[in-house]
C-alpha cells in the first residue's frame, strides 16, 4: 500500500506536470520556423523515384539537404 | 555454399517434422506438422531444381516488386474468404440452423469467429500492411528492398502462418484469448516471420538515399515493433508437450485480462490504425497529387498516438475486477486518443483542399476519403464507449460489433481497396485499371454495406443494453435473456445483408484487378518516367 | 542550433527513431500493467477459492476449445440488474486460476460466471443437445457430439501433464493430487467412487450426463456446474479500498 500511495502522489503531479511539459515541448519542436524547408521537401519526397531507386553516389540527389552520415 | 546450407536445413525440417507429425498427440498439431512437412518439402525441390543454375543477379537499379505483387493477390484473396466467413457467421446468428448437424464439431460459430477475426485482421489486413509496407519504403528510400530474398521469405512465411492459424481454429487448436487465439507452435513461427519483416525494412530505410524518413515510414516502423512487442508478450506460454498443440499461457486472471486488452486494443491502434495511417500517408497524397495538407501536423499525429494509444486497453474491463485506477487511466487516455485521431483524420481530409473536384471524378480518392471518414467516426465514437458511463450500457452488446466494424469495414477495408486499386496499374505496368465504373458499383455496394451494418448493430446493441437494465416499479427485471435474443433477429438479418454487399462488392474489385492485369493495354516506356496516374 | 542539430538526428536515423518510438510505446503498458503484479489489493484474498479439479480442467479445456467465450462472458460487474440476473458481482480472486482469463468480452449468450448449481444436469444435457428444445429463442449451436465422444486413458493423461504445467506456474497442487490425478478424473462421474471432494473441497462427484461411459458431455457439465460455486457470499465482506 505505501509504494502505491507515494507513486500515486508522484504520478498525479510532478509526473503529470514532466509530461505535459514535454508534450508541449514536441510540439514547439516541430513548429519550430526553421523546420519549414525540411518538411516541404520530405512531404514533397513521395512524388520522386517513383519507378526505380536512385542512382549511384555520382548521380545528383534530389533532395536539398545534405545526405547523413549513416544514410551510406 | 550458402545454397546448401539451405538445402541441408529444409531437409531437416522435412524429416523432423515427418517424425513430429507420426509421433502427434493431437489432431491439430498432426496437420500443422503435416503442412510444415509439405511446405518445407515445396521449397526444398525448388531450391534443389535452382542449383547450379546461374543467378541472375539483382538489379539495384530497380525496385523488388514481386513479394509486393504476391502480397497484392494475397490480400484480395484473403479479404473475399475473410468476408465470406463474416457473412456465413453473420447469417449462423440470424438462423441457428446453419451450425450444420454434419460439421458440429468444425464449422460452429465459436470455431468460425476466430476465423473470420483473424482472415480479415491477420491475413487480409497483414497482407495489406506487408506488401504496401514494401512498397511505400522502397519508393521513400528510392532504394532496392535490402536483403536479397528475405522479403520473399516474409510473404510466404506470413502465408504459412495463416494456414497454421486457420486450420487451427477449425479444428479447435487455440488459447482461447480473442485475437490471439494460435497456439504456441504457430505464434513462434510468426515472430520468426515477424522478425525478418523488421530486419527488411529497417534494413531498406537504413540504406535509403533520401536524408529524411517519410512519415508514413514512422507509422509502419512502429506498427511493426509494437505489434511485436504486443505478440511475444501475451503469447507468453509453457507447451504442455512439443508433440502437442496445446500450450498453457503464462498470465492469469486479473493480469491475463489486462494483458490481453493491453494488446487487443493495441492490435487495433497499431496494427489496425497505425499501419494503415502509413498508408494514408503515402497512398492519399499520390492519389490526389498533391503532398499532405500538414507535414507537422502528422508528426505530432505520430508521436501522440503512439503515446496515447498504449494505455486505453483497459477501456475493455470497465466496472470488472480490474482494479479501478487501472480502469480509470484507461477511460481517460481514451478520451485524450480523440484529438490525435482527428488530427490525422482532418489532415488526410484537408490533403484534397484545393481539389476537391477529384471526388466526383476519381472513384479511387473517393473511397480514400470515405476510409478517412470512417476512421474519423470510429475513433469518435470509440473514445466515447470509453467513458464509463456510456461503456455500461454498451459493453457485452453488438454496439461493440458495429463499431469494430465501422472501423474495419470503413477505414481498413476502403482504405486498403483504395491501394489496391492504386497499386495494381502500378506493379503489372497498365494504363490504367479496367473499369472505373466498377469500381464506382464498388465503393456504392460497400458504403451502404457498411451503413447497414453499423445501424442494426447499433439498434440492436442499444436496444438489448436498455433491455438487459429494465426493471419495473418493484424493483424486477422486466425481460429474460431469451426475450432480448428473439427482438434481435430483424436486425440480424439486416447486419447479414451489409455484409453480403460488402462482399459483393470485394468480388467485383477481385474481377476488376483480374480484367486490369489481363486485358488492359501496358504503360508504354516513354511514359513510364512520369507520374502516371491510375485512372 | 545545438538542440536542433540533436533532433534532426531523430528524424534521419533510422535505428534511433524505432528505439524512440519503442520507448514511447512501452510506458503506458509499464505503467498499468506491472503494478497489477505487486500491489496487495489487485486480487482480494477470499476463502474457498481452489484449483480446477482433472475433470474440470477437461471441461475448461473444451470450453475453450468451442470457443465459448466468443459468445458467453463470465465477469458480472456490479449493477444492479447484473446482480439480480447473474448473482454476486465477480471478483479478481474468483479466476485466479484461469489460463486465459475467461472474461469474455461479448454476452450474444448470458453471462456465466456463476452458471454452477442453476440448471440440472438434465436440463444442460437436453440444452447441449439441441439448445432449442429448451429455449425456443436461443441462437447457440448444437453440441450433441459431445455425448459420443469419450474420453479415455489419453486424455486423463493429457490433463495430468497440463496440471504439471500448472504446478510450475504456481497453483497448488498437492502432491497426492498429482499422483491422484488420473483416478479423480475417472472418478468424479462415479458416485460411489473414491470421494474426489476430499482433495477438491466442494467438487461434485456424480454420472453428469446419465450415460455409462464418461464423455465430453460429462467433462463440460463438471466444468459449467461448478463456476461460481467456490466462494461462500454469505462470509465474504468485499474489501473497501479497491
Amino acid at each position: 500500500m505505501e509504494t502505491y500511495t507515494w507513486l500515486r502522489a508522484f504520478a498525479d503531479s510532478w509526473h503529470l506536470l514532466f509530461m505535459f511539459c514535454f508534450f508541449i515541448g514536441v510540439f514547439v519542436f516541430i513548429l519550430r520556423p526553421g523546420a519549414n524547408k525540411v518538411h516541404d521537401d520530405t512531404a514533397n519526397m513521395i512524388f520522386r523515384n517513383d519507378d526505380k531507386p536512385q542512382g549511384d553516389e555520382s548521380a545528383p540527389r534530389a533532395g536539398r539537404h545534405q545526405e547523413p552520415k549513416e544514410a551510406r | 555454399m550458402w545454397d546448401y546450407i539451405k538445402l541441408a536445413v529444409l531437409g531437416l525440417v522435412v524429416v523432423v517434422a515427418a517424425i513430429a507429425a507420426s509421433m502427434a498427440r493431437d489432431l491439430p498439431y498432426l496437420v500443422h506438422m503435416l503442412v510444415i512437412m509439405l511446405a518445407s518439402a515445396v521449397t526444398l525441390i525448388w531450391l534443389i531444381r535452382r542449383v547450379g543454375e546461374p543467378v541472375p543477379a539483382a538489379n539495384p537499379n530497380e525496385y523488388m516488386d514481386g513479394p509486393i505483387r504476391f502480397g497484392v493477390i494475397a490480400t484480395a484473396l484473403w479479404g473475399v474468404v475473410g468476408f465470406l466467413v463474416g457473412v456465413i457467421i453473420a447469417f449462423q446468428l440470424a438462423w441457428p440452423n446453419l451450425n450444420f448437424e454434419w460439421a458440429q464439431g468444425y464449422l460452429n460459430f465459436g470455431r468460425l469467429r476466430p476465423l473470420h477475426t483473424s482472415a480479415v485482421i491477420f491475413a487480409f489486413g497483414g497482407n495489406a500492411l506487408i506488401a504496401s509496407a514494401f512498397y511505400v519504403v522502397q519508393r521513400t528510400s528510392a532504394a532496392r528492398l535490402w536483403g536479397g530474398g528475405l522479403a520473399w521469405f516474409v510473404f510466404w512465411g506470413y502465408q504459412l502462418f495463416i494456414v497454421m492459424a486457420a486450420t487451427g481454429y477449425v479444428l479447435g487448436s487455440t488459447q482461447g484469448n480473442e485475437y490471439a487465439e494460435p497456439e504456441w507452435l504457430t505464434d513462434l513461427w510468426l515472430t520468426i516471420v515477424w522478425v525478418a519483416f523488421l530486419l527488411v525494412f529497417m534494413g531498406t530505410i537504413i540504406k535509403r538515399r533520401e536524408p529524411h524518413i517519410y512519415v508514413a515510414n514512422w507509422f509502419y516502423m512502429a506498427f511493426i515493433v509494437t505489434v511485436a512487442m504486443l505478440h511475444l508478450i501475451n503469447n507468453l506460454a509453457i507447451p504442455v508437450s512439443l508433440l502437442g498443440s496445446k500450450s498453457v499461457p503464462v498470465w492469469s486472471g486479473v493480469q491475463s485480462a489486462m494483458i490481453q486488452w493491453w494488446y487487443g486494443h493495441n492490435a487495433v491502434g497499431f496494427f489496425l490504425t497505425a499501419g494503415f495511417l502509413g498508408m494514408m500517408y503515402y497512398f492519399i497524397p499520390k492519389q490526389a497529387e498533391r503532398p499532405v495538407y500538414s507535414y507537422k501536423l502528422s508528426i505530432m499525429h505520430f508521436w501522440a498516438l503512439i503515446f496515447l494509444y498504449i494505455w486505453a486497453g483497459p477501456h475493455h474491463l470497465h466496472y470488472t475486477a480490474l482494479p479501478d485506477w487501472a480502469q480509470t487511466l484507461g477511460m481517460t487516455f481514451s478520451i485524450m486518443l480523440w484529438m490525435p485521431s482527428w488530427g490525422g483524420m482532418i489532415n488526410g481530409l484537408m490533403t484534397l483542399s484545393g481539389a476537391w473536384d477529384k471526388l466526383r471524378t476519381d472513384p479511387i480518392i473517393r473511397m480514400m476519403v470515405v476510409a478517412v471518414g470512417f476512421y474519423g467516426m470510429a475513433t469518435f465514437e470509440g473514445p466515447m464507449m470509453s467513458i464509463k458511463a456510456v461503456n455500461s450500457l454498451s459493453h457485452y452488446t453488438d454496439w461493440t460489433i458495429g463499431h469494430v466494424h465501422s472501423g474495419a469495414l470503413g477505414w481498413n477495408g476502403m482504405i486498403t481497396f483504395g491501394m489496391l486499386y492504386y497499386l495494381v496499374p502500378k506493379l503489372w505496368q497498365r494504363q490504367g485499371l479496367y473499369s472505373l465504373r466498377l469500381v464506382s458499383w464498388h465503393f456504392w455496394l460497400a458504403t451502404i454495406g457498411i451503413v447497414l451494418y453499423a445501424a442494426s448493430m447499433w439498434v440492436t446493441g442499444i436496444m438489448e443494453g436498455l433491455m438487459w437494465r429494465e426493471v419495473d416499479a418493484q424493483g424486477f427485471l422486466v425481460n429474460s435473456f431469451a426475450d432480448t435474443v428473439a427482438a434481435k433477429f430483424p436486425m440480424y438479418v439486416v447486419r447479414g445483408l451489409g455484409g453480403t454487399l460488402f462482399l459483393l462488392g470485394a468480388i467485383i474489385m477481385c474481377y476488376n484487378l483480374w480484367k486490369t492485369v489481363t486485358s488492359t493495354a501496358e504503360r508504354s516506356p516513354a511514359r513510364a518516367g512520369s507520374a502516371v496516374p491510375a485512372e | 542550433m545545438g538542440i536542433l542539430d540533436h533532433h534532426k538526428k531523430i528524424e534521419t536515423h533510422a535505428t534511433l527513431l524505432l528505439v524512440l518510438s519503442f520507448l514511447v510505446v512501452t510506458i503506458g503498458g509499464i505503467v498499468q500493467i506491472v503494478p497489477l503484479f505487486y500491489l496487495d489489493n489487485t486480487i482480494e484474498k477470499v476463502e474457498g477459492m481452489r484449483p480446477y479439479s482433472p475433470l474440470e480442467i477437461k471441461g475448461r479445456e473444451i470450453y475453450l476449445r468451442e470457443g465459448c467465450y466468443v459468445c458467453h462472458s463470465q465477469m458480472i460487474r456490479p449493477m444492479r440488474d447484473e446482480v439480480e440476473r447473474y448473482g454476486h458481482y465477480s471478483l479478481a480472486a474468483e479466476s485466479m486460476y484461469d489460463h486465459p482469463f475467461q472474461w469474455g468480452s461479448k454476452r450474444t449468450g448470458p453471462d456465466l460466471a456463476r452458471l454452477g448449481g442453476r440448471y440440472s444436469d438434465d436440463w444442460h444435457v437436453q440444452h447441449m443437445m439441441d439448445p432449442r428444445a429448451v429455449v425456443p429463442e436461443s441462437i447457440m449451436p448444437s453440441y450433441g457430439f459431445m455425448m459420443d465422444r469419450v474420453l479415455t486413458r489419453t486424455d486423463a493423461e493429457h490433463v495430468r501433464d497440463i496440471m504439471r504445467v500448472y504446478r510450475t506456474l504456481g497453483h497448488p497442487y498437492t502432491d497426492e493430487m498429482m499422483e491422484n490425478a488420473i483416478t479423480d478424473f475417472f472418478a468424479q462421474v462415479d458416485e460411489f467412487g473414491d470421494p474426489v471432494a476430499d482433495r477438491y473441497p466442494g467438487a461434485q462427484q456424480r454420472n453428469f450426463d446419465g450415460q455409462p461411459q464418461l464423455t465430453e458431455m460429462d467433462a463440460i457439465i463438471a466444468y459449467m456446474q461448478m463456476l461460481g460455486t467456490l466462494v461462500d457470499f454469505e462470509t465474504f465482506v468485499p474489501v473497501a479500498n479497491r
